[in-house]
């Protein structure tokens, strides 16, 4: 969909004339009442659910929770995904033609943050007809944008729902998004993040990004119990190997295998610059910083009730940061009801299909739809 | 007589309208029931992920927590009420949970299995640990952790600097305000800070 109306950022710069890619699955209802948007996190899209007809292979990447019978389910609620701009989905992003130049954005794409994203996903509501959500769900990076909401637009959404998620990042998760930014920057085909008017790309340094990334998604114990300390075999062996080959640049262990696998089909797919401009998006989010720290003081205008997630072995998002949430939420005594799942994956566990994880988002949605069944009944 | 009427006597410790917090809250019977018949709002604690969404499924609010690792999450005097409710038998740190309690709540409401309870004595007189339908635990898988009489807690009340505002046992769903630490398997006490 496009926008005429151009969108200003919170850095003070503008986004003229852009477009939002989305997905909606299931139908709105009469009284507009039953929407449900679903924020994605670094790397993912407006394709949530299902597969592409003639592609089996591209199945949406929360295709677990949402769908016809699933927790979020498609038949009594319309969902709505959308690539949020700056990311690389086909919405406007930095290989998009900047409308000054007449290039491609590259390195001149606006600096983004939560916030701007909450208003494009607000007009695009606008624009679908939508005036409240019945929810607003994310994990980690899109958890953060539902808590956003919950403050920013508190009379449209009914429940937020917020896993794997924090506040604001801590300085060591900064800090791996520092790195993972500098591999790509000093990547020599990086070209000041004009890479795309010289015909190439940055790959080498958005895998070293993706790589920095997927370790702190996993925990120590699922990449133990997953690769452990066992060598990878030659290529063809059908024997696992035992005997090392003593070589330091080609890989030796699985769990390099794995992770330069991770890499490379990563930078196949993702953009340097998007990768630059969503960490920062991260980094920046800090809703408690204009209350002087206050996180509390930040939520007292939200009337949602909450319902927040994470899980035991996270330690990027640690249950320590949902807690910060939910103790704000508290003090504001606003409804939240708040579940510490003890999964062994990792971040990556809010991606993934556990019975006591999705037990709790089920019973959740049950209620909203319950709700909304009783509003429209006359 | 039945659980419920037990719950009834409990919930008529709670003013109407009251702003609880259920420590232990089980599958979220007693929140739900306040919200219901008494129009309060609040929140449950509980550790076990069963509960934790038998509560979501009842829509209680509900925070899954250890109460062993204390209620730092929680201001001081944030709740007219904070229950705990067959909880404190579970728990080691009994005096500091019993502090805390007074120290988020105006007024702490409590209940536990009176070991007191006269057949107890009489099993124990007897040579036995008792197993009963308010202990129904052999002594070596009891999650009861803290036993405890009826006549006990006034004592750690004391210590604890808590005034009792009510106290009485229940039995079979009765409250029993007559010789309760004879005659009642529950012990209920409703209590603030001095």
């Amino acid at each position: 969909m496009s926008f005429a109306q151009p969108l200003p950022l919170r850095s003070a710069a503008v986004l003229r004339d852009y477009q939002l890619m989305y997905e909606t699955y299931g139908t709105l209802n009469e009284a507009r009442s039953n929407a449900v948007l679903v924020c994605h996190a670094l790397n993912a899209s407006h394709h949530v659910a299902g597969t592409y007809e003639g592609d089996p292979k591209s199945t949406g990447w929360w295709d677990n929770l949402v769908g016809p019978g699933k927790p979020l389910d498609t038949e009594r609620f319309f969902v709505i995904g959308v690539n949020n701009p700056g990311s690389c989905f086909g919405s406007t992003g930095p290989t998009h033609i900047n409308p000054a130049t007449q290039q491609p954005y590259g390195a001149d794409f606006p600096v983004v943050t939560v916030e701007d994203w909450v208003d494009a996903q607000a007009r695009l509501c606008d624009a679908l007809g939508i005036t409240q959500l019945a929810a607003v769900i994310g994990g980690s990076l899109g958890g953060m944008q539902a808590l956003c909401w919950s403050m920013r637009y508190p009379d449209r959404l009914r429940h937020c729902i917020a896993i794997a998620t924090a506040p604001c990042l801590s300085a060591q998760n900064i800090a791996f998004n520092e790195v993972a930014r500098r591999a790509i920057v000093t990547d020599p085909d990086f070209h000041g993040g004009h890479y795309q008017t010289q015909g190439v790309l940055p790959r080498g340094g958005l895998r070293v990004a993706r790589m920095i990334g997927h370790i702190t998604y996993l925990s120590d114990d699922t990449m133990d119990a997953k690769f452990g300390r066992n060598l990878r075999a030659s290529v063809g062996a059908t024997e696992p190997c035992d005997t090392p080959r003593y070589t330091t640049q080609d890989i030796e262990f699985e769990i390099e295998s794995y992770l330069r696998h991770q890499g490379d089909k990563f930078s196949e797919y993702f953009d340097a610059n998007s990768y630059l401009l969503i960490t920062r998006v991260l980094d920046y989010f800090d809703p408690a910083r204009e209350h002087g720290g206050d996180l509390s003081a930040a939520f007292a205008a939200a009337t949602a009730k909450f319902h927040v997630v994470s899980f035991t072995t996270d330690w990027r998002f640690a249950p320590a940061r949902s807690r910060e949430i939910v103790k704000a939420l508290l003090d504001n005594r606003l409804d939240v009801s708040y579940a510490e799942i003890a999964a062994p994956h990792g971040h990556d566990a809010f991606l993934l299909d556990d019975a006591r994880y999705h037990g709790v988002l089920r019973a959740r949605f049950d209620h909203i739809a319950r709700d909304i069944a009783q509003e429209g009944a006359p | 007589m039945s659980d419920r009427d037990a719950l009834e006597l409990i919930a008529a410790l709670v003013p109407p309208g009251s702003h609880v917090l259920d420590l232990g809250c089980g599958s979220g019977e007693v929140l739900a029931y306040l919200r219901d018949q008494r129009q309060c709002t609040g929140y449950g604690i509980e550790i076990d992920d069963a509960n934790v969404l038998a509560c979501e499924q009842r829509g209680v609010n509900v925070i899954q927590l250890n109460l062993e690792e204390g209620l730092a999450i929680f201001d001081d005097q944030s709740f007219d009420v904070v229950l705990q409710l067959n909880t404190l038998q579970h728990l080691r740190n009994t005096e500091r949970m019993l502090m805390e309690t007074a120290r988020v709540g105006r007024i702490g409401i409590v209940s536990f299995p009176n070991f007191a309870h006269w057949p107890h004595r009489l099993s124990v007189a007897a040579g036995r640990m008792p197993v009963t339908r308010s202990l129904p635990y052999q002594w070596y898988d009891t999650p009861n952790i803290r036993v405890a009489t009826y006549a006990d807690f006034e004592g750690l009340a004391q210590r604890c600097g808590l005034r009792i505002l009510d106290s009485f046992g229940i039995q079979n769903g009765a409250g029993v305000r007559r010789w309760p630490n004879l005659m009642a398997s529950v012990a209920a006490f409703k209590f603030e800070r001095r």
